[in-house]
């Protein structure tokens, strides 16, 4: 028998995340929702929520010490799961209304304003989805609900740029979505993935891509 | 790939319960929201609205119950809306697990709020609900009422959701009080009057009463069709709206659209 996996949704003071919690624990993880580094560390699984402004969400990040318990989990080889905004934190930096932020710089590239007549992009979506991808295995042709205005638009990562502890080598699954212009909408990158939509709020698909990511851990 | 047009169920609840009002004046009960919410989901619904009319301050605890139970077992956006007075009224629901909270009266008497809120929660959790009623003296034709449309508030409804998106609200929900209960149609130019006028999402409400109504309010510029007593009472379902919004060519999230 196996144990459920432990997983940790990183508490940092932002948003509805008991969303995240129990969708986590409706596909089978153990949730516990927390700021504490070493029960973060320990989890199994740790997944970063992020609504709102970049500014914001990285001044939270920094205050309980996110980016060094990224760091210290993927040099470690353990699984994040970045949401949202906790995806576009993992790039260089985000611009919003002029303001240049840096963000936890695990990925080459900027996030900025998605250009469309309507923004924000909101509602539900279809991804372009490698076949490569193990988080959207089953579920590649469903739809998922976004909710921002700011995007990574391109994949600037190069091989060498790859995480040292991935034996392979593989390269990044990056999955793309189309509102306005092409924007980056999922990444698998070794240890370190990230999505722009919610799949705790994607009915049916996101909680199969939920439980696709626990699967793993 | 392209952003599906959202269907969207709105709940108007009292102390935990489900009712639906006929201009909201004549209230009929339909049951427990959560329960309502699990079948909506089951569906296809896109996203859900409680919109809650609870007269009492003192009960509001019930309705953070109710976004608890909800946000628990339903996994699609839920926007909470109804007597939505400070920041911290907003806290309390984003908390119990609401996605996006839609302010209304409150910010028409302190329209400062809709900005401390967007500043504080991010534009995307913000949603600023106008009831607004044709009115020749408005430059637009359009005035934004309160009371359930029997008051008028003297301003512009055009120029309200102006100032609501330059106050960082993240989508308006619109609803019309001339054609609220008619179930005549959705009203085609207040949507477009507002759609001219600013860059955010708009959810069409009120008058929805027939499939063929659904199609052109996304035509003249919604982003999103709300509607209540049609969906509860099933005289529509889900999956009809989005077969009649697919047939006039709009894309909609597929799941709920009935393949066989």
């Amino acid at each position: 028998m196996t144990v459920s996996p432990s997983v940790v949704v990183l508490d940092y003071g932002f948003g509805n995340v008991r969303s995240a919690v129990r969708a986590l624990e409706n596909v089978g993880a153990q949730v516990v929702l927390t700021s504490d580094f070493e029960t973060a560390m320990e989890a199994d699984g740790l997944v970063i929520p992020g609504v709102g402004a970049f500014a914001a969400c990285m001044a939270g990040i920094n205050a309980v010490r996110g980016s060094q318990l990224v760091d210290a989990r993927l040099i470690a080889d353990r699984p994040v799961l970045g949401i949202c905004v906790g995806m576009q934190i993992m790039f260089d930096r985000g611009i919003e209304h002029g303001v240049d932020t840096a963000g936890l710089g695990q990925w080459p590239g900027t996030v900025d304003q998605l250009q469309a007549p309507v923004i924000p992009h909101m509602g539900w979506n279809t991804v372009h989805v490698p076949s490569e991808s193990e988080l959207f295995r089953g579920i590649e042709g469903e739809e998922f609900y976004f909710v921002h205005s700011y995007a990574a638009k391109t994949w600037a990562m190069s091989r060498s740029d790859l995480y040292q502890p991935d034996p392979y080598q593989r390269p990044a699954v990056v999955s793309y979505c189309e509102y306005g212009e092409s924007f980056i909408a999922a990444v698998e990158n070794g240890p370190l993935s990230a999505v722009q939509f919610h799949p705790e709020k994607s009915g049916n698909a996101g909680l199969a891509l939920l439980g696709n990511w626990v699967s793993t851990l | 790939m392209t952003l599906g047009a959202r269907v969207i169920a709105c709940l108007d609840v009292d102390q935990g319960r489900v009712v639906k009002g006929v201009n909201f004046l004549d209230l009929r009960d339909a049951g427990d929201p959560c329960e309502l919410a699990q079948v909506y989901n089951d569906r296809g619904i896109d996203e859900l609205v409680f919109l809650d009319i609870t007269a009492s301050h003192f009960d509001r605890g019930i309705t953070l119950d109710l976004v608890r139970r909800t946000a628990d077992t339903v996994f699609i956006p839920l926007t909470v809306g109804g007597g939505v007075r400070s920041v911290q009224d907003i806290d309390h629901l984003l908390r119990a697990g609401a996605d996006k909270v839609s302010i209304n009266t409150a910010a028409i008497a302190r329209p400062e709020l809709l900005k401390e809120a967007s500043e504080r929660f991010g534009s995307q959790c913000i949603v600023l609900s106008i009831d607004a009623r044709r009115d020749p003296e408005m430059p637009s034709g359009f005035g934004v009422t309160t009371h359930g449309g029997r008051q008028s508030t003297g301003i512009d409804a055009v120029e309200w959701a102006r100032q609501g998106e330059a106050l960082g609200v993240g989508e308006i929900l619109l609803n019309s009080m001339d054609a609220d209960g008619t179930k005549s149609g959705f009203d085609l130019s207040l949507i477009a009057a507002i759609r001219e006028a600013i860059t955010i999402p708009v959810i069409a409400s009120g008058g929805a009463g027939a499939l063929e109504h659904f199609p052109p309010a996304i035509e003249a510029g919604a982003n999103a069709v709300l509607a209540a007593s049609v969906f509860h009472f099933g005289e529509i379902s889900i999956s009809q709206v989005k077969s009649e919004l697919a047939k006039a060519g709009i894309p909609v999230r597929q799941v709920g659209i009935d393949t066989t």
